[in-house]
């Protein structure tokens, strides 16, 4: 049975929909009404407070901590600065990937990770003659996402104007609530947002006072699936849905690589070594197999299939991430969309897809399955470049 | 005197004898069973042994069975169902536990009090198995290969073994060969740091062994843990409604309805041999039945050395049975009780009995236990694998009592004292084993109500297990594939014309897999032998 996160006092309280699901071992809010689109409109008109605790949390530190990080990511961790985050991606010796996620620099040799998927054991089998000491701290730090337009607002009524001078992808160690938190500036929206670290034991104290600021200002509390609309407009890659661990694949073709998915801007393959980076350093010389692109479903063709029925169109007020087939505008297969939903902001259908790489060009026109009336037909959709929504805010 | 003509006399009414009589049958071969009990299945029957208790008296859990058997033979229709087991739960002396569950976030959870480190090699060593047990599906699913055949048929199977092998990763491969070659122990150190987690694991390597969890070669039968499967879904265990014996019923209820004829006590004497051909059998009270074919369940033991006879036979043949290891390890008590055993850890609810509980608490454990069976003593204290299947099942116990299965090892056939000694020590024996659980499980004693104790010899003597060898001769690799249960004669075929093997002394092995009974009987039907 997954367990309750330090907030759930609070958060089960809200939670008048009863719907919940396991987040890797933890209860988690899918929504905490029945339909998601307040906790959805709050994140792009004024701000969603969400629980992210079951991220899996690793502190590295030593002398050897950027080395070691170096070694394990397709990222060059030791140039990022004190108080700075990067994003990265790791892989096994084959280069396929084993998940994304956060580094983050707190101070020179004090680092901590944030990841989908466990790798305590992985990262503890590729320290040798390293000194390097990783703690699990998963369970230890409770973390809350706050994304949205009002988010910066928000945060300086808790914490007295910390976050004014808080730029994308740095973090500050500040209080809330007089209890020790670290803020950064990241999340998994594509907005403006800012995602509180503490520790398990103060976690209700610090969830108390950003309520209390944020209320005020219209801030809801947010579930998953709110998030998940978000991150498919912010064309954000989900592991375990639009990739899958290589730990976890029976079969090869099962494996993707940073290329891939569409990482290749997160991997610096000119350096030391680290682990891939010959299969990665082959592959690039190579050409990619496959693509991870964004699509667009073109309306007026989706629009038709339903007036053959009489039906106006339907559009699915949550995401979806059972994959469905892509071909090429001769009926071929080229790939399979991962996830993908109706985009309120943008008023399109959003999707996201792993397609052969011949056919990732912007522009390009493919096929997408879809359901109409029980019959199963294909509409047409473009290739588009991610993310498909991008508000300046959100670096600002 | 009788004659009459049948296509094919299986001798044993065990699942794989009633596999075997099933499929021949179905392709319209006249077929008859001879069953020496007067109940249906050989170690996998179901017993109403105390009134309201229907004991699965030896096999107790079923995980190899073949999927493609229950749909060929369309079981589920005659009556097998099988119930998944919850957990899997270590008892530890200092009262606290291990439970392996099901959902992969709480068995990781359980796993990191012990080793933060183990809990995340856990899965990965999961998948790693289940990719060389993806590769051993080819091998269980099909005849041994024979290495020294120059058949293009047998050619073809070696150059698709090759292929699937192959096809796997070097680590693999490189694992399979530590398989093979190392102990349960020895291989578990490659990947865990935790005694409390390598423990309970490495006794899958010595079920129905003689060996210790440190002996070479336990390591390759921990894999044979990881090849079960349920409804398509990998390494599940389950509990058959009814007791095992409701498998053996549902393949009979399939064998007759394809027009077999089973017959219950009904001894078979010996096998009728004329001029080096297998002609029928004769009953004890001098009756010939004549078939073409003459397929036998039983182990290779009482098939050459009982119902053949060596003077049958060819002496290097017989030398190679006899020298075919049966040595059976392991005994039963099974246990009627008014009330569900309480365990000392504290958990509530009984989930964590919902599967199987093992007493194995640490690797020295194991080893003790198997020192004294080294000299030819039973342990004084066991390892138990433990399961309640009443709590899964309650139409096998009366409401609110329960049954306790307990699978026992070591218990040597050979006790210093001589096997035939073993009756006097039976209850010894049973006393051993209660005294062990009833240290996880106070008040277990007060609870009990009937208890059943099987020793090795028992385990022969009504159930006709060769030295109490519950899988017809032991898992160990040089007594697998093409050397199971002697080479040369590793496809159910004998050296006696028209005798042919189809017991769990033939490949794949043992556990109610059924595997042996249906390869058996397609090498005969496609071979145009019956």
């Amino acid at each position: 049975m997954p367990i309750p996160t330090p907030f759930h006092p609070r958060t089960s309280e809200l939670c008048r929909s009863y719907r919940y699901k396991d987040w890797s071992g933890y209860i988690a809010v899918c929504a905490y009404a029945t339909y998601a689109d307040r906790e959805y409109f709050a994140f792009r008109y004024a701000a969603g407070l969400i629980d992210v605790t079951p991220l899996f949390k690793y502190d590295v530190t030593g002398p050897d901590a950027a080395s070691f990080l170096a070694r394990v990511m397709a990222r060059d961790i030791r140039k990022l600065k004190a108080q700075q985050v990067s994003y990265a991606c790791w892989c096994d010796e084959d280069g396929k990937l084993l998940d994304d996620g956060t580094v983050w620099r707190i101070d020179d040799n004090h680092y901590r990770v944030t990841a989908a998927d466990h790798h305590l054991a992985w990262f503890h089998r590729n320290t040798a003659g390293l000194n390097v000491t990783i703690t699990d701290v998963t369970d230890s730090i409770a973390a809350l996402s706050l994304q949205g337009p009002l988010s910066r607002e928000i945060l300086n009524h808790a914490t007295g104007s910390v976050v004014d001078g808080l730029r994308f992808f740095r973090l500050t160690n500040t209080n809330i609530a007089n209890r020790d938190v670290i803020i950064t500036r990241t999340g998994y929206t594509g907005d403006l947002g800012y995602e509180i670290w503490t520790a398990s034991e103060d976690a209700l104290a610090v969830y108390d006072a950003i309520y209390e600021a944020g209320t005020p200002l219209g801030m809801q509390p947010a579930g998953l699936d709110a998030m998940d609309i978000t991150r498919i407009e912010a064309g954000f890659i989900l592991n375990g849905v639009d990739y899958f661990s290589a730990n976890h694949c029976l079969i090869e073709s099962r494996k993707s690589t940073p290329l891939e998915a569409d990482l290749a801007w997160t991997v610096q393959l000119n350096r030391e070594p680290f682990i891939g980076q010959a299969a990665l350093k082959a592959e690039k010389a190579r050409g990619q197999d496959r693509a991870f692109v964004g699509l667009v479903m073109e309306w007026d063709e989706f629009e038709a299939h339903f007036a053959e029925h009489g039906l106006p169109p339907e559009i699915c007020s949550a995401a979806w991430r059972d994959p469905i087939p892509i071909y090429d505008t001769l009926g071929n297969h080229v790939g399979q969309a991962t996830s993908g939903a109706w985009s309120p902001m943008l008023k399109k259908n959003l999707a996201l897809a792993t397609v052969k790489a011949e056919f990732a060009t912007p522009g390009t026109q493919l096929r997408m399955e879809t359901t109409v009336e029980y019959v199963r037909k294909t509409v047409p959709v473009t290739v588009t470049e991610k993310p498909f929504y991008n508000p300046e805010r959100k670096r600002k | 005197m009788t004659t009459q003509q049948y296509d094919a006399i299986v001798i044993g009414g065990g699942h794989n004898g009633l596999t075997a009589a099933a499929y021949l049958a179905k392709a319209g071969r006249k077929t008859l069973v001879l069953e020496r009990r007067h109940v249906l299945g050989g170690a996998a029957v179901s017993e109403e042994l105390y009134p309201g208790f229907t004991f699965s008296v030896c096999s107790y859990v079923v995980s190899l069975f073949r999927p493609h058997i229950i749909r060929e033979l369309n079981l589920a229709k005659h009556g097998m169902e099988i119930i998944p087991l919850e957990a899997s739960y270590l008892p530890l002396p200092d009262g606290d536990s291990l439970c392996r569950w099901a959902d992969p976030h709480e068995t990781r959870r359980e796993i990191a009090r012990f080793s933060k480190r183990d809990a995340e090699v856990y899965p990965e060593f999961g998948m790693a198995m289940n990719k060389l047990a993806q590769f051993a599906r080819h091998i269980i699913d099909n005849k041994a290969p024979d290495p020294t055949s120059t058949r293009i048929s047998d050619l073809m199977q070696l150059l698709k073994l090759s292929k699937a092998f192959n096809q796997l990763d070097p680590d693999l491969m490189q694992l399979n060969m530590q398989l093979l070659t190392m102990s349960a122990v020895e291989f578990l150190d490659l990947w865990f740091e935790s005694p409390v987690l390598k423990s309970p694991m490495s006794v899958s390597g010595i079920i129905g062994t003689f060996l210790g969890v440190r002996s070479p070669g336990t390591a390759y039968v921990l894999l044979h843990h990881y090849m079960g499967e349920i409804d398509g879904a990998f390494r599940s265990w389950g509990f058959s409604k009814g007791g095992t014996g409701q498998i053996s019923n549902a393949i009979a209820n399939a064998a007759r309805s394809f027009g077999a004829e089973i017959r219950t006590e009904a001894p078979v004497d010996r096998i009728l041999i004329e001029r080096g051909r297998a002609v029928g059998v004769v009953l004890p009270n001098g009756d010939e039945i004549r078939a073409k074919t003459v397929i036998s369940g039983l182990d290779p033991h009482r098939t050459f050395l009982g119902l053949v006879g060596e003077k049958n036979l060819d002496p290097e043949f017989t030398t190679q049975i006899k020298r075919f290891k049966m040595r059976g390890s392991s005994g039963k008590v099974n246990l009627a009780v008014d009330r569900l055993p309480q365990f000392r850890d504290g958990r509530t609810g009984t989930h964590h009995l919902r599967g199987d509980v093992a007493i194995a608490p640490s690797i020295d454990y194991l080893e003790t236990a198997y020192d004294q069976a080294k000299y030819g003593d039973f342990s004084s204290r066991p390892y138990l694998n433990v399961v309640i299947p009443s709590l899964v099942d309650p139409s096998v116990a009366p409401p609110g009592k329960h049954i306790i299965s307990c699978f026992v090892q070591y218990a040597p056939y050979d006790i210093k004292e001589g096997a035939s000694y073993w009756p006097n020590r039976r209850e010894a024996f049973g006393d051993a084993v209660v005294d062990t659980l009833a240290e996880y499980c106070p008040g277990l004693k007060e609870s009990i109500l009937y208890r059943q104790v099987l020793t090795p010899w028992d385990l022969e003597q009504e159930f006709g297990l060769t030295e109490g060898n519950i899988f017809h001769g032991e898992l160990s690799p040089e007594q697998l594939l093409f050397n199971r249960p002697a080479s040369g004669w590793a496809r159910y075929q004998t050296p006696i014309r028209n005798l042919w093997m189809c017991g769990s002394g033939t490949h794949p092995g043992g556990g109610i897999m059924a595997a042996p009974g249906e390869l058996a009987a397609k090498t005969m039907l496609t071979s145009g032998a019956v």
